[in-house]
Protein backbone atom coordinates (compact mmCIF):
# COMPACT_ATOMS: atom_id res chain seq x y z
CA UNK A 1 0.00 0.00 0.00
CA UNK A 2 1.65 3.05 -0.60
CA UNK A 3 1.42 5.53 1.92
CA UNK A 4 2.34 9.00 1.85
CA UNK A 5 4.69 10.49 4.06
CA UNK A 6 5.03 14.19 5.05
CA UNK A 7 7.55 16.01 7.20
CA UNK A 8 6.90 18.48 10.32
CA UNK A 9 8.57 19.51 13.04
CA UNK A 10 6.38 18.12 15.35
CA UNK A 11 6.34 13.89 15.61
CA UNK A 12 4.61 14.03 18.76
CA UNK A 13 1.66 11.55 17.57
CA UNK A 14 1.25 9.75 14.68
CA UNK A 15 -1.04 10.68 12.49
CA UNK A 16 -2.69 8.51 9.41
CA UNK A 17 -4.92 9.67 6.74
CA UNK A 18 -7.53 7.63 4.96
CA UNK A 19 -8.19 10.23 1.84
CA UNK A 20 -9.32 10.65 -1.48
CA UNK A 21 -7.33 12.43 -3.49
CA UNK A 22 -10.63 14.03 -5.26
CA UNK A 23 -11.89 15.05 -2.19
CA UNK A 24 -11.93 18.75 -1.03
CA UNK A 25 -12.22 18.04 2.75
CA UNK A 26 -9.65 15.27 2.48
CA UNK A 27 -7.20 18.15 0.99
CA UNK A 28 -8.48 20.65 3.76
CA UNK A 29 -7.29 18.08 6.76
CA UNK A 30 -4.00 17.58 4.60
CA UNK A 31 -3.14 21.13 4.72
CA UNK A 32 -4.42 21.43 8.13
CA UNK A 33 -1.17 19.15 9.20
CA UNK A 34 0.83 21.02 6.63
CA UNK A 35 0.21 24.28 8.60
CA UNK A 36 0.56 23.07 11.70
CA UNK A 37 3.97 21.26 11.03
CA UNK A 38 2.87 18.00 12.37
CA UNK A 39 4.08 15.27 10.52
CA UNK A 40 1.40 12.47 8.88
CA UNK A 41 1.01 9.99 6.86
CA UNK A 42 -1.63 9.47 4.73
CA UNK A 43 -3.13 6.83 1.79
CA UNK A 44 -5.55 8.37 -1.07
CA UNK A 45 -7.86 5.56 -1.09
CA UNK A 46 -9.49 6.06 -4.54
CA UNK A 47 -5.93 5.41 -6.27
CA UNK A 48 -5.16 2.05 -4.46
CA UNK A 49 -5.76 -1.08 -5.69
CA UNK A 50 -8.78 -2.97 -4.90
CA UNK A 51 -6.96 -5.65 -2.05
CA UNK A 52 -5.63 -2.25 -0.43
CA UNK A 53 -9.58 -0.54 -0.65
CA UNK A 54 -10.83 -3.46 0.79
CA UNK A 55 -8.38 -3.67 3.68
CA UNK A 56 -8.85 0.18 4.54
CA UNK A 57 -12.30 -0.09 4.69
CA UNK A 58 -11.98 -3.29 7.21
CA UNK A 59 -10.01 -1.25 9.34
CA UNK A 60 -11.54 1.86 9.64
CA UNK A 61 -15.04 -0.36 10.36
CA UNK A 62 -13.31 -2.76 12.72
CA UNK A 63 -12.38 0.69 14.78
CA UNK A 64 -15.99 1.55 14.62
CA UNK A 65 -16.20 4.09 12.34
CA UNK A 66 -18.02 4.88 8.99
CA UNK A 67 -15.95 3.96 5.82
CA UNK A 68 -16.43 7.62 4.97
CA UNK A 69 -13.59 10.30 3.97
CA UNK A 70 -11.01 11.87 5.07
CA UNK A 71 -11.02 9.54 8.35
CA UNK A 72 -7.96 10.74 10.85
CA UNK A 73 -6.38 7.87 12.96
CA UNK A 74 -4.42 9.90 16.15
CA UNK A 75 -2.18 7.43 17.41
CA UNK A 76 -3.52 4.44 16.40
CA UNK A 77 -6.61 4.55 18.77
CA UNK A 78 -8.45 7.94 18.46
CA UNK A 79 -10.41 8.11 15.04
CA UNK A 80 -11.78 11.38 13.56
CA UNK A 81 -14.56 10.86 10.78
CA UNK A 82 -14.10 14.14 8.54
CA UNK A 83 -12.40 17.34 8.88
CA UNK A 84 -13.22 18.20 12.48
CA UNK A 85 -10.92 20.87 13.45
CA UNK A 86 -11.97 20.93 17.16
CA UNK A 87 -11.57 16.64 17.68
CA UNK A 88 -8.47 17.03 15.32
CA UNK A 89 -6.56 19.43 17.46
CA UNK A 90 -8.41 18.41 20.67
CA UNK A 91 -6.28 14.62 19.43
CA UNK A 92 -3.41 16.15 18.67
CA UNK A 93 -3.23 19.18 21.21
CA UNK A 94 -2.84 22.19 19.09
CA UNK B 1 -11.72 15.53 -21.95
CA UNK B 2 -14.33 17.25 -20.04
CA UNK B 3 -12.97 21.41 -19.19
CA UNK B 4 -13.26 22.30 -15.81
CA UNK B 5 -15.37 25.44 -16.92
CA UNK B 6 -17.75 23.31 -18.15
CA UNK B 7 -18.15 21.53 -15.12
CA UNK B 8 -18.25 24.96 -12.96
CA UNK B 9 -21.53 26.20 -15.50
CA UNK B 10 -22.97 22.93 -14.68
CA UNK B 11 -22.92 23.08 -11.36
CA UNK B 12 -23.88 26.80 -11.81
CA UNK B 13 -27.24 25.84 -14.01
CA UNK B 14 -27.72 23.21 -11.53
CA UNK B 15 -27.61 25.10 -8.12
CA UNK B 16 -29.87 28.21 -9.75
CA UNK B 17 -32.48 25.67 -11.05
CA UNK B 18 -32.74 24.82 -7.49
CA UNK B 19 -32.36 27.79 -5.62
CA UNK B 20 -28.94 27.24 -4.37
CA UNK B 21 -25.56 28.45 -4.39
CA UNK B 22 -21.83 27.29 -4.92
CA UNK B 23 -19.76 26.85 -1.90
CA UNK B 24 -18.32 30.54 -1.45
CA UNK B 25 -14.94 29.72 -0.91
CA UNK B 26 -13.03 30.00 -4.26
CA UNK B 27 -10.08 27.34 -3.32
CA UNK B 28 -12.61 24.79 -1.94
CA UNK B 29 -14.89 25.24 -4.79
CA UNK B 30 -12.31 24.68 -7.22
CA UNK B 31 -11.11 21.81 -5.59
CA UNK B 32 -14.57 19.83 -5.61
CA UNK B 33 -15.45 20.84 -9.22
CA UNK B 34 -11.75 19.34 -10.07
CA UNK B 35 -12.51 16.36 -8.25
CA UNK B 36 -15.80 16.30 -10.35
CA UNK B 37 -13.95 16.78 -13.52
CA UNK B 38 -11.85 13.57 -12.50
CA UNK B 39 -14.40 11.29 -11.71
CA UNK B 40 -16.33 12.19 -14.57
CA UNK B 41 -12.74 11.39 -16.49
CA UNK B 42 -12.34 7.96 -14.51
CA UNK B 43 -15.59 6.77 -14.36
CA UNK B 44 -17.74 8.56 -17.16
CA UNK B 45 -19.92 10.38 -14.87
CA UNK B 46 -19.36 12.81 -12.04
CA UNK B 47 -19.31 10.76 -9.09
CA UNK B 48 -18.82 12.99 -5.76
CA UNK B 49 -15.65 13.71 -5.16
CA UNK B 50 -15.87 12.71 -1.56
CA UNK B 51 -17.38 9.55 -1.88
CA UNK B 52 -15.78 6.53 -3.36
CA UNK B 53 -17.05 5.17 -6.87
CA UNK B 54 -17.02 1.42 -8.01
CA UNK B 55 -17.22 2.24 -11.70
CA UNK B 56 -20.42 0.81 -12.42
CA UNK B 57 -23.11 3.71 -13.01
CA UNK B 58 -25.88 1.38 -11.31
CA UNK B 59 -24.27 1.03 -8.04
CA UNK B 60 -22.98 4.84 -7.97
CA UNK B 61 -26.06 6.26 -9.67
CA UNK B 62 -27.22 7.66 -6.27
CA UNK B 63 -23.92 9.12 -6.07
CA UNK B 64 -23.63 11.23 -8.95
CA UNK B 65 -23.82 14.87 -8.92
CA UNK B 66 -26.08 15.86 -8.01
CA UNK B 67 -26.26 13.21 -5.46
CA UNK B 68 -29.73 11.35 -4.07
CA UNK B 69 -28.89 12.94 -0.81
CA UNK B 70 -28.21 16.60 -1.77
CA UNK B 71 -32.07 18.13 -1.11
CA UNK B 72 -32.43 16.40 1.79
CA UNK B 73 -28.58 17.40 3.13
CA UNK B 74 -29.19 21.14 2.44
CA UNK B 75 -32.57 21.03 4.05
CA UNK B 76 -31.03 19.71 7.13
CA UNK B 77 -27.65 21.30 7.15
CA UNK B 78 -27.47 24.00 4.80
CA UNK B 79 -24.87 22.29 2.34
CA UNK B 80 -25.04 18.79 0.47
CA UNK B 81 -22.16 15.89 1.61
CA UNK B 82 -19.54 17.54 -0.54
CA UNK B 83 -20.68 21.12 0.48
CA UNK B 84 -20.60 22.00 -3.39
CA UNK B 85 -24.14 23.02 -3.15
CA UNK B 86 -24.96 25.82 -0.11
CA UNK B 87 -28.32 27.21 1.07
CA UNK B 88 -28.77 31.14 0.98
CA UNK B 89 -28.20 31.39 4.97
CA UNK B 90 -24.85 30.14 4.56
CA UNK B 91 -24.00 32.66 1.71
CA UNK B 92 -25.02 35.30 4.20
CA UNK B 93 -22.65 34.13 6.80
CA UNK B 94 -25.63 32.86 9.12
CA UNK B 95 -24.99 29.27 8.98
CA UNK B 96 -20.95 28.00 9.08
CA UNK B 97 -20.59 25.13 6.61
CA UNK B 98 -19.02 21.95 8.27
CA UNK B 99 -18.52 18.14 7.72
CA UNK B 100 -22.07 16.47 7.53
CA UNK B 101 -22.84 12.53 8.32
CA UNK B 102 -23.09 10.71 5.42
CA UNK B 103 -26.98 10.03 4.44
CA UNK B 104 -26.49 7.16 1.86
CA UNK B 105 -27.84 4.45 3.60
CA UNK B 106 -25.58 1.27 4.65
CA UNK B 107 -26.85 -0.77 2.09
CA UNK B 108 -26.04 1.17 -0.44
CA UNK B 109 -22.66 1.44 0.65
CA UNK B 110 -22.16 -1.85 1.45
CA UNK B 111 -23.22 -2.95 -1.83
CA UNK B 112 -21.00 -0.80 -4.01
CA UNK B 113 -18.23 -1.89 -1.55
CA UNK B 114 -18.81 -5.77 -2.02
CA UNK B 115 -18.04 -5.51 -5.94
CA UNK B 116 -14.43 -4.47 -4.69
CA UNK B 117 -12.63 -7.69 -5.01
CA UNK B 118 -11.21 -9.24 -1.81
CA UNK B 119 -8.13 -9.95 -0.94
CA UNK B 120 -5.57 -11.97 -2.70
CA UNK B 121 -6.95 -15.58 -1.74
CA UNK B 122 -10.05 -15.76 -3.02
CA UNK B 123 -10.04 -14.34 -6.65
CA UNK B 124 -13.21 -12.54 -7.81
CA UNK B 125 -14.60 -14.43 -10.34
CA UNK B 126 -18.73 -13.87 -9.64
CA UNK B 127 -19.36 -10.63 -11.93
CA UNK B 128 -21.35 -8.14 -10.58
CA UNK B 129 -24.53 -8.40 -10.47
CA UNK B 130 -25.92 -4.93 -11.42
CA UNK B 131 -29.25 -6.87 -11.90
CA UNK B 132 -29.49 -6.61 -7.87
CA UNK B 133 -30.39 -2.87 -8.80
CA UNK B 134 -33.93 -3.13 -9.10
CA UNK B 135 -35.80 -0.20 -10.71
CA UNK B 136 -39.24 0.41 -11.08
CA UNK B 137 -41.21 3.46 -12.16
CA UNK B 138 -42.04 5.63 -9.67
CA UNK B 139 -44.84 8.96 -9.80
CA UNK B 140 -45.35 12.00 -7.91
CA UNK B 141 -48.79 11.83 -6.23
CA UNK B 142 -48.53 15.53 -6.37
CA UNK B 143 -47.95 16.76 -9.96
CA UNK B 144 -47.21 13.41 -11.51
CA UNK B 145 -43.58 13.22 -11.93
CA UNK B 146 -42.26 9.63 -13.01
CA UNK B 147 -39.47 8.33 -12.88
CA UNK B 148 -37.70 5.29 -12.96
CA UNK B 149 -35.12 4.49 -10.13
CA UNK B 150 -34.51 1.99 -7.22
CA UNK B 151 -35.69 4.31 -4.84
CA UNK B 152 -38.07 7.91 -5.22
CA UNK B 153 -36.22 10.50 -4.58
CA UNK B 154 -36.31 12.35 -1.21
CA UNK B 155 -37.36 15.75 -3.12
CA UNK B 156 -39.72 16.31 -6.18
CA UNK B 157 -37.71 17.82 -8.58
CA UNK B 158 -40.48 19.10 -10.18
CA UNK B 159 -43.33 20.25 -7.49
CA UNK B 160 -40.59 19.80 -4.44
CA UNK B 161 -43.33 17.09 -2.57
CA UNK B 162 -41.38 14.90 -0.15
CA UNK B 163 -40.76 11.08 -0.89
CA UNK B 164 -43.71 9.89 0.90
CA UNK B 165 -45.35 11.31 -1.84
CA UNK B 166 -44.46 9.16 -4.50
CA UNK B 167 -45.66 5.44 -5.07
CA UNK B 168 -44.99 2.80 -7.64
CA UNK B 169 -46.90 2.65 -10.71
CA UNK B 170 -47.94 -1.18 -11.07
CA UNK B 171 -47.46 -2.45 -14.84
CA UNK B 172 -49.99 -5.44 -15.93
CA UNK B 173 -50.23 -6.64 -19.40
CA UNK B 174 -53.37 -8.32 -20.03
CA UNK B 175 -53.73 -11.18 -22.72
CA UNK B 176 -55.09 -9.44 -25.91
CA UNK B 177 -58.23 -10.91 -27.49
Amino acid sequence: MDIVKVEGKNKHHRILIYALSTCAWCKMTKQFFKDHDIAFEYVDVDLTNDEDHEKIRKDIEKRGAPPTFPTIIVDDKTVITGFRKDLIKEAVGT
Amino acid sequence: MISLEKVRQRAESDAKTYGYSLNPDPAFLNDLLEGLRKNEERYGYPGCPCRVATGQLELDRDIICPCDYRDPDVAEFGTCYCALYVRKDVIEGKTQINPIPERRPKEKQERAYSTIKKPAETPQTTPVETGQVKKKLWYCKQCGYVVFREDPPYVCPICKAKRELFAPIELHTLPRG
